[in-house]
């Protein structure tokens, strides 16, 4: 029996040691896609952050689309109506969805309920948009019905104003923000629940000492991305709002400079800043998750 | 039995090796396996058995060396261009077909006549005794029915090789034996060259015509299950092979491979498997069957018991020294532990190795 | 699960019971009034119109165009569904399968396009697109729509390949199938289920991507969603039953498939499978 160790004849070759690095063709594979989300995604985001420093006007200096954003109170005011519209829906919508969410997954058959709440999701803001300038307005349902009960004496003004912003915002995102939290909830192992019953919690310590320290991290996720779907608001604050006025966002200024002023320049110096703030609330909020628990939530097993 | 191998003489594994990474990595392993033979690569896990037989299938690339199937080369072609039949450890059945699908699937991508392979899978079928599952899924078979719808299906395409990796370690302990007298049969009926895979060494040695024992990714002996299990060449195929005491030891005497060690002032007498100065340390092994209740005095090592477990026709202890050396003893009485004991042993069961440290 | 029966928690239940119907009435009566108002002849000042006719439909036909509005719709929603399907599917297959250096950001890469908002990449992305001249063409619309769309498919497709055993892959391989026949014999019947799911997905979202399409369609590249968008932009222009008998089509568009798509997946993946990836 050979057993005596000698050299190999031949070292690996260049294809053996990809494939050992984990490059082969199956890897390859990978190419396709990301070359073309490169091309369609990141070299976008790159040209123009580049052009956001070129104004139109060659003779200003390069921050010049962004002194002029920050001096023009018709520009730099849209970050504070936009979050003045945004961070108030978030939290109305997370505040809802968690008792809710805690409710349904106790619930056998989710799946009606889930599919009646996805409805808006997949009808989407436009269509929303023009439902509500129906149901809303002084003629519609919501009004009559009010007026009916004798809540109100004369209709209350939900549309081209706040308010119509408002309320869409929470029908397209309540949805979303309760879907979300609910694949959280349901996502922990009942047997801690259990537990912690026979050991003498109640039920609100329970949710306190055992669900909301586990939940804390989904929960800050859960925000961010609800809060940056509610940042970009701009179909229903056009459409529902006042997009002169107190509802314009600052997608209309992004939208205004490109389409209207055919300023490219600007209007990518104003998506960047709407990129900026956004990642701005969402690192915030991801730091502070730092300070929660972050693991299994499952259990021995997880 | 119409299924009929393919004819060849000998696989021929050459100074195979595979250089990545520490672990699976296989160093020089050569080999050569005659027609009609059952061999068994036997080692824990990590020992780079399991990597062989994925080399062999065509699974993993080699890095060095060549195999051959008589006077071609193998080891360049695709996997699918070997022809091997393969057993899976967790039989790897395609879920989305049904049992006669499963097993005609190697005839099928052969692009064999619809008769004849109607009548193959008959055959195998009947081999493996399935008759009346054939239109169920994988999902709907017992882990046993599983196993042999795999075996089925690597051997209806006649392969010259039969390779099974580790095929009962997914199936309780009864299903395990009685799956492990099938493999007998079949491999009885058809005389199919194997090579199987398990870190079980009653398998190995209640299967195999030939063992080869493997770890670090090289090969440590190989041998008839007879020859492995009474004369293991080195202390951890000896430790494989049941010999679970080891005591260590030094060596007063020896004389033409009949050693004499001092454990602890006991003196063990048996049988040097290496080279063996006087004075050297050394290691005496033992199996827990051999080791014997005796009266104090004499030659015998004085223990105490730490724990008794009940086994129906016997008790299995263990017990330590008096200088801390843990070993298993069996006993056809109970010993109360943190009792005293006395242990001896014949000597032409102790095995005698070389401390490699 | 715990249930507790004291008089508070089934106060607290109801409450939160109340809540959940008062959010669905008003998103019923929503559609309702859309579909009423389609229907209805003159509705002013009452609970219901007048009469009820179906000619709004048939104005809103011509009116908007609506046949070639939808035969661009599914022209577009058809090649995004198969354009993010190829790519989308041998991606997944690649990043399922393989670890690589530099993994993590590839897949971060497939992340930020699910997680930054269609209008904050939009803006940069039309401006390119209008640099190099797709803007306002029906492939640059195409280009646009698979932003999302591919990556959605990557990571709704990831976990159910990592579900597939590679040894049945390996198996196929020993015995005798090439890569094609392994596709076509085994991965294919396996990953039908998950690649129907994840494109049924892909369709529902298309059809209701409304601000891609909106900052790169031309006239002759518009969908319906953005057709409907500038009708309700210049109310006024036409009737607003007009306008709502063009807002039923689009939803009965969007709910078939959806309809269709419920069937085999469970609808908060619509939301959460790709939305969770970064909790991880």
């Amino acid at each position: 029996m050979h057993s005596t160790f000698h050299a190999s004849q031949h070292g690996p070759t260049l294809r053996q040691r990809l494939a050992a690095n984990g490059f082969d063709a199956v890897t390859m594979l990978v190419l396709p896609a990301a070359l073309f989300l490169v091309l369609l995604f990141i070299y976008p985001f790159a040209f123009g952050l580049v052009l956001s420093f070129e104004p139109k006007n060659t003779d200003a200096s390069w921050l010049a689309n962004y002194s002029r954003f920050f001096a023009d109170p018709f520009l730099y005011e849209t970050i504070a109506k936009t979050l003045w519209l945004s961070v108030p829906t978030t939290l109305i919508n997370l505040f809802l969805a968690v008792p809710i969410a805690f409710r349904v997954r106790l619930m056998r058959n989710q799946r009606i309920l889930t599919a009646i709440l996805v409805l808006p999701i997949t009808l989407g803001t436009v269509l929303v948009a023009e439902g509500l300038l129906n149901y809303l307005g002084p003629q519609g349902w919501l009004n009559r019905t009010l007026m009916t009960i004798g809540l109100i004496d004369q209709p209350v003004r939900l549309l081209h104003n706040y308010w119509g912003v408002f309320i869409s915002l929470l029908l397209t995102g309540f949805p979303f923000t309760f879907l979300l939290t609910l694949s959280y909830v349901t996502g922990i192992d009942p047997a801690l629940e259990q537990a912690a019953a026979t050991l003498g919690a109640g039920a609100w310590q329970r949710f306190r000492h055992v669900y909301l320290p586990l939940l804390m991290p989904g929960f800050a996720i859960t925000f961010c991305l609800s809060f940056v779907q509610a940042f970009s608001v701009f179909p229903s604050a056009v459409l529902l709002g006042a997009p002169a006025g107190p509802t314009r966002v600052i997608s209309i200024a992004a939208y205004q400079a490109a389409f209207e002023e055919y300023d490219y320049s600007m209007a990518s110096a104003i998506a960047m800043i709407m990129g900026f703030v956004q990642l701005a609330i969402v690192v915030a909020v991801l730091a502070s998750r730092g300070l929660f628990y972050r693991g299994p939530a499952s259990g021995a097993k997880g | 039995m119409t299924i009929a191998l393919s004819q060849f003489d000998e696989v021929r594994l050459d100074h195979v090796s595979r250089d990545f990474g520490t672990l699976n990595a296989l160093r020089d392993v050569s080999l050569t396996i005659k027609r009609g033979e059952f061999v068994a690569l036997l080692g824990p896990s990590g020992c780079g058995k399991s990597t062989t037989l994925n080399c062999i299938a065509g699974l993993l690339p080699v890095t060095g060396g060549s195999i051959w199937l008589d006077k071609s080369r193998v080891d360049t072609l695709k996997p699918e261009e070997r022809g091997f039949g393969m057993v899976f450890q967790n039989y790897a059945l395609f879920p989305h077909l049904n049992v006669r699908q499963n097993i005609g699937f190697g005839l099928k991508m052969r692009g064999t006549a619809r008769v004849e392979m109607e009548r193959k899978i008959d055959e195998a079928l009947a081999l493996v005794r399935l008759q009346g599952q054939e239109h169920k899924l994988p999902g709907q078979l017992s882990g046993g029915q599983q196993q042999r719808v795999a075996i089925a299906r690597a051997i209806v395409i006649e392969p010259p090789l039969v390779l099974m990796d580790e095929p009962l370690s997914n199936l309780d302990a009864k299903l395990r034996l009685e799956m492990r007298a099938e493999i007998r049969r079949i491999h009885n009926e058809l005389g199919a060259t194997t090579i199987y895979v398990t870190h079980d060494q009653d398998e190995a040695l209640s299967l195999a015509d030939r063992i080869v024992v493997l770890r670090d990714g090289m090969i440590r002996q190989v041998g008839s299950p007879k020859e492995l299990y009474e004369a293991p060449a080195h202390l951890d195929v000896a430790d494989f092979m049941g010999f679970r005491n080891k005591l260590k030891g030094k060596v007063i005497s020896n004389h033409g491979g009949h050693a004499v060690i001092d454990v602890e002032g006991a003196q063990f007498r048996g049988l040097a498997r290496e080279d063996l100065p006087v004075g050297t340390s050394a290691f005496v092994a033992i199996r827990p069957d051999d080791l014997m209740l005796t009266e104090p005095g004499g030659n015998a090592l004085k223990a105490t018991v730490e724990t008794i477990e009940y086994r129906g026709r016997e008790f299995v202890g263990t017990a330590r020294s008096s200088q801390g050396a843990d070993f298993v003893f069996r006993s056809h009485h109970s010993v109360e532990p943190g009792g005293s004991i006395h242990l001896t042993v014949a000597d032409e069961r102790v095995l005698i190795f070389a401390d490699q440290a | 699960m715990i249930r507790d029966t004291t008089i508070g928690a089934k106060l607290w239940a109801t409450a939160v019971w109340a809540v959940v119907g008062f959010f669905i009435l008003n998103l019923f009566a929503m559609i309702g009034t859309v579909i009423t108002s389609s229907f209805g002849t003159r509705w002013l000042g009452t609970w219901l119109p007048a009469g009820w006719t179906t000619r709004w439909y048939s104005s809103a036909w011509s009116e908007f165009q609506l046949g070639d509005v939808l035969i661009v719709s599914f022209q577009v929603v058809g090649l995004v569904v198969l354009i993010s399907g190829v790519l989308g599917v041998t991606a997944a297959y690649a990043l399922a399968r393989r670890e690589f250096p530099g993994k993590r950001l590839v897949m971060l890469l497939f992340l930020l396009p699910l997680l930054i908002p269609p209008i904050t990449f939009g803006i940069p992305l039309a401006t390119v697109l209008y640099q190099t001249g797709l803007a306002g063409t029906f492939w640059g619309v195409v280009a646009a729509n698979l932003v999302p769309t591919v990556p959605f498919v990557i990571l709704v497709m990831i976990p159910f390949i990592e579900q597939i055993d590679p040894k049945i892959e390996a198996a196929a391989r020993v015995f005798g199938a090439n890569t094609f026949k392994l596709f076509i014999h085994v991965l294919l019947p396996l990953l039908l289920p998950g690649i129907l799911a994840s494109l049924l997905l892909v369709l529902v979202r298309t059809i209701a991507m409304f601000e891609l399409t909106f900052l790169v369609a031309g006239p002759t590249s518009q969908t319906l969603v953005v057709a409907l968008y500038y009708a309700v932009f210049a109310a006024g222009v036409r009737a607003v039953q007009s306008i709502d008998a063009m807002a039923v089509i689009y939803m009965a568009t969007t709910l078939i498939w959806l309809l269709v798509a419920l069937r085999f997946v469970n609808p908060a993946q619509i939301v959460t499978r790709a939305k969770q990836q970064p909790a991880h």
